[in-house]
This record gives C-alpha cells, structure tokens and sequence, in this order.
C-alpha cells in the first residue's frame, strides 16, 4: 500500500525532514520529552527481543550442559533416564512443515493469480477476504475440527486407500494411525495458505501495468502474460512468501499437538506413523516436567532451540522483501 | 488453468465452510447465556454449566495486553513514522518487529514462564496477560506505523506552519487522523491474542474455578485453554462444552476482524 503513496505529492516519507526540529522548536522541553518518550517505546522492541533470547538461554543453561550437542543430534529423549536428545522432534517439525508447503504453496500461488489477475474484482475481492479469514480461525479450533472430523475422514478416504494402492511407496506404507505426519501437514497447510496467499497477492499488485500490457499487445495470452510478465518479476517476493509461510509452519504448536500423535523418538519416512514436532512437544510434555528440573530446562532448551531457527527463517524472509521493495506487509 | 486456480480457491474455502459449519452444529445446542457465566461443574460427567471462567480469563488477559502494548507499540510508531523514519534505529526496529510477528507464540509463553512464573512461583493472570501482551506489540507497532505513514503530509505542515509544536502536532493532528487506521490494528491484534493457546499454557495455566475480576495473582482459565483441555476429555460433556465454547471463540474473533474490516472500508471511502 505504501509503495503506491511513495512520491506522491504531499506523500509521508518525503514531507519533512523529520529528524531535524525546526530552529525555533529545537530544545522545548515537552518536544524533548515525547521524542524521547518515542525513541524510547521503540527500544523496547529491541531491548524485549534480546531480554527474550538472554532470559531463555539462563533459564535452559542446565539442559545445554548436560546434553551439549547431543540436543539436536541425538535421537534419544528420554526423561526417566535423563536422556534428552531431540532429533526426533526437530525432524517431525522438518517434515510436517514440509508437507505443509508442498501442499499449500501452489494451491496459495493459484489463489493469488486468481484474486489479482483473473477474476472480476467484484468476485476476488470477496473471495480474498473469505481466504484470510481462515488466518483467524485460532489454532485451537483447528485442533478440535482435525481430531474430531478431520481425521476420520482423511483415514478412511485418503490415507488408507493411499497406503493400500501406492503402499509399495515407502512414503505411504505402514500405516499406523490416523493421527499422524501427513495429518498433521495437512492442517498447517490449511493455516499458511491464507498467509502465503496474501503475501503473493500483494506482490502480484507490485508488478507494473505497461509490463502486463506489452505482454498482451505482443499478443499473449492471459497465462502466458501471467508466465512471462508477473510471475519472473514475483519470484522473489514469492520466495519470501514461502519462507514466512514455512516460519509460521515451524512454530505452530496447538494444532500440532492435537494431530500429531505425540510420539517422541520416531524418524521415519512412513508419513502415516506418529511423531512429534519440537513445539507440539513443549505443551504436550511442559506440565509432566514440573517438578524435574532438568526436564524442564531441555523442554526451555528445545524452544530456544526453535525460536533461533523460526527467526533465521523470519529474518532471512524479510531481508528478500526488503531487498526487492516488494511486498510491504 | 482457470479450472486449476478454482479447484486452489475451492481447497482454501471448502475446509473453512466445513469449520464453520462443523463447529456451529455441535456447538449451537449447549449455547445459553449460563455457558459464558457459568463456571465448569465439578463432576467431569456432569452436563450444564459452561466456560464462564474462560470468557472473563479471555477478557481479562486479552485487556491487560492490550492496556500493556497499545501505548508503547503507538508511541514506537510515532517514532518509526515522525521521528527519524530513515535513521539506524527506526530500520532495525522495523525489521524486528516485523520478525517478531511470525516468532512462536510458544516461545513467548516459555519466556513468560521464565521470567515472571519462575520469579513470583505462580502461575498467574498477570503472567497470561503479559505474554498476550508481548505478541501483540509488534502488530499493533507496524500497523499503526502504516496508519501514521498515510495521514497526508499537508495536514502535518499546515499545523507545523501555524507555529503548533511537533509533539502537540502529533497528538493532535496525525494520531487522530490516523485513528481509524490504528484502530484496525488493535483489533486485529485482539483477535490474535484473544484465540492463543499455546502461550497462556504455560503462563495462566487454566482453573476450573471462576477467578474474580480483581484477583491477578493465581492461575486462571481463558476460553482456549477450556476448548483445549476439555476437548481431550473422554467424556462427552465435557466434549460437548468443547464445541460450544470453540463456537464462541470463533465468533468473537471472527466479530474483532470483520469489525477491523469495516473500519478499513470506512477510512478508505473517506480518503476517496
């Protein structure tokens, strides 16, 4: 919306020098006071981000030491032997996220084309606001509607006859229960395909208008102007689109938890076997680790552990957004 | 590819009719006035009573974040948009607030847990609160930085021109300019913090009891926790309770963003 605005006469960011006061203001008292007051609410960001990370990290210091790297690499979790190694719930995460994107991005991608380039504004409009309010429906509603009605019918009518007709697929085989990975894929999913397709939708509207047009006057069609004039000039912002879609992906816990099985230890490629992610298992195992000290501080460890990786993601998202101007979101 | 991009719209909205449709069947029946008052009844197996414990620990943590993150994440904005909108520190606070939209809210729950359920040895509203708090600062920040960037910079001038003072210029020229805008944002920001569950988990911690408006200082139930704990129950009361109150949730927070929509449309009528 903004990069619209930008230029315009009269338009914010260029309007005043902001930083500098005019002469006659500089150093009355109240100015002073609400620009600090300002400057300072800001750094609280800051200073709230860091005192996160630093208060989290102390509070996990035990489980850093006596499970080191083993934390990450070992696939042994363990409380009653003391043995905390979490590889199993960082594949889990790897994997749920992944099915997540594979299903939700082309379906996102489509969406978005649909909304900005091919339907009536009087019908896209409309069916925008109908896919963001699926963002708003909360994770744990999510959670209930996918026990309770999602993974009947996905057992019975996709995932058995997947495992029986394709079963010679490793992916598909051994089923075990139907809450399980790809259960669990599905239904995040349906949680970042609102994000992911809002975002594109966003970038789609970032594309100039002569390029669209000298598409079609070269005589394009609608889908070989989307192919040749929006979707190279988006790639970027797409990408973006996709790593916050998978961020979100990472750090969905409640829903998780609910269709995920809760199984620690299991790294395998069956998709229809139990497991569990790194957030799933926080909650699901949080309140047993009262009164275990060092159970407790793996599990604080473990989110750590997952706040580092889902902002590598974040950071890494918006700095392709930033970098190409799109998408202000 | 028309009928590729259908069938994608049909993916979204199929499973968001089937939502709806599924939480308003099971839920409509246990719905009266005594299920957002009432407290849970003791016996698991017991029908009646309701998620009244949830509804006001919901309203009450949804209010003490909103009181704890509208002025600072407002002030933030001002910053961000008046005050050295280019300069080091309005670029990284950007950039982190837009990265501390998407981190867990897990996290935020444990740092809670960390840093004052650990500190006070109580589970507690504050705590819920404050977490609520904590995710919605930088929603609010960068909405209301967006609604400060689009307030005309005539409008700024003329007031700096007619010798007002910048500070006074702000509060009484851009922030209710821009108020329709900011608005949109903290509702939104509601509607977010109003359906966590994952960080109210390890902060409020739930209670079957309903808590008084005034006391803060033990643990307490809020809608989602209910909806979570009461939906893992084997009893179908208990079950049944699950739906209804799910049902509430999802129109209350459904309400704060079309109300949040309609607000946009209102400001943008006005701007054309």
């Amino acid at each position: 919306m903004t990069a619209t605005q930008d230029g315009t006469p009269g338009g914010p960011p260029t309007a005043l020098p902001a930083g500098r006061p005019l002469a006659h203001q500089r150093g009355r008292p109240a100015d002073v006071l609400f620009r600090f007051a300002t400057a300072a609410c800001a750094s609280i960001v800051l200073i709230l981000l860091a005192g996160m990370l630093v208060r989290t990290t102390w509070a996990a210091w035990p489980a850093f030491q006596h499970s080191g790297i083993g934390l990450v690499t070992s696939n042994n979790w363990n409380p009653n032997t003391s043995s905390f190694g979490g590889l199993s719930f960082i594949y889990g995460t790897l994997l749920t996220s992944v099915i997540a994107l594979v299903l939700a991005v082309p379906v996102s991608i489509l969406i978005a084309l649909f909304v900005s380039e091919v339907a009536p504004p009087g019908l896209g409009t409309p069916l925008g606001y109908l896919v963001d309010l699926l963002a708003a429906v909360p994770s744990v509603v999510y959670g209930l509607w996918g026990v309770i009605v999602l993974v009947p019918f996905l057992t019975a009518y996709v995932w058995l006859p997947l495992s029986r007709h394709l079963g010679f697929i490793p992916l598909f085989s051994d089923f075990a229960s139907g809450r399980n990975f790809a259960t669990a894929g599905v239904i995040l999913a349906l949680m970042i395909t609102p994000i992911i397709s809002a975002i594109c939708r966003e970038v789609f509207r970032t594309v100039p208008a002569e390029e669209r047009e000298s598409a079609l006057a070269l005589g394009a069609t609608r889908w070989e102007m989307i192919r040749l004039a929006v979707l190279p000039r988006s790639r970027p912002g797409i990408v973006a689109a996709v790593m916050l879609g998978f961020g979100r992906a990472v750090g969905e816990t409640i829903a998780v938890a609910y269709l995920i099985g809760g199984v620690p230890n299991k790294i395998t490629l069956h998709l229809f076997q139990q497991g569990s992610t790194v957030a799933a298992n926080i909650a699901l195992q949080f309140n047993e680790a009262a009164s275990l000290p060092l159970f407790k501080a793996s599990l604080i460890a473990l989110g750590v552990i997952l706040f580092i990786i889902t902002l590598l993601i974040n950071m890494a998202a918006r700095f392709v957004i930033r970098r190409t101007g799109q998408a202000p979101v | 590819m028309v009928v590729a991009m259908w069938a994608a719209v049909a993916a979204a909205i199929v499973p968001l009719c089937f939502i709806l449709a599924d939480v308003i069947a099971k839920g409509i029946g246990q719905l009266s006035a005594a299920f957002l008052t009432q407290p849970e009844p003791f016996v698991v197996t017991a029908t009646g009573g309701g998620f009244g414990a949830g509804v006001r620990g919901t309203i009450k943590m949804v209010a003490l974040g909103t009181v704890a993150s509208v002025p600072i994440g407002v002030l933030a904005a001002v910053y961000l948009s008046e005050y050295q909108p280019r300069g080091p520190l309005a670029t990284v606070v950007r950039f982190i607030a837009d990265v501390m939209t998407g981190i867990p809210s897990i996290f935020v729950g444990i740092f809670v847990f960390t840093a004052v359920v650990l500190e006070t040895h109580s589970f507690s509203s504050w705590a819920g609160g404050l977490a609520l708090g904590i995710l919605m600062l930088p929603l609010i920040v960068r909405t209301s930085e967006e609604a400060l960037r689009l307030v005309p910079g005539t409008l700024r001038e003329a007031s700096l021109a007619l010798g007002v003072r910048r500070w006074r210029t702000v509060v009484s020229v851009m922030l209710p300019t821009a108020l329709p805008g900011i608005t949109t944002g903290i509702l939104l920001a509601i509607a977010r913090a109003a359906g966590e569950t994952a960080p109210l988990l390890l902060t409020a911690f739930g209670n079957q009891l309903l808590v008084p408006w005034t006391t803060w200082n033990g643990p307490e139930a809020a809608l989602p926790l209910e909806i979570y704990f009461d939906s893992r129950s084997p009893f179908p009361a208990q079950q049944a309770r699950a739906w209804t109150g799910a049902l509430v949730l999802i129109v209350g927070v459904f309400v704060l963003a079309l109300t949040a929509r309609f607000v946009v449309a209102r400001r943008s009528r006005v701007r054309a």
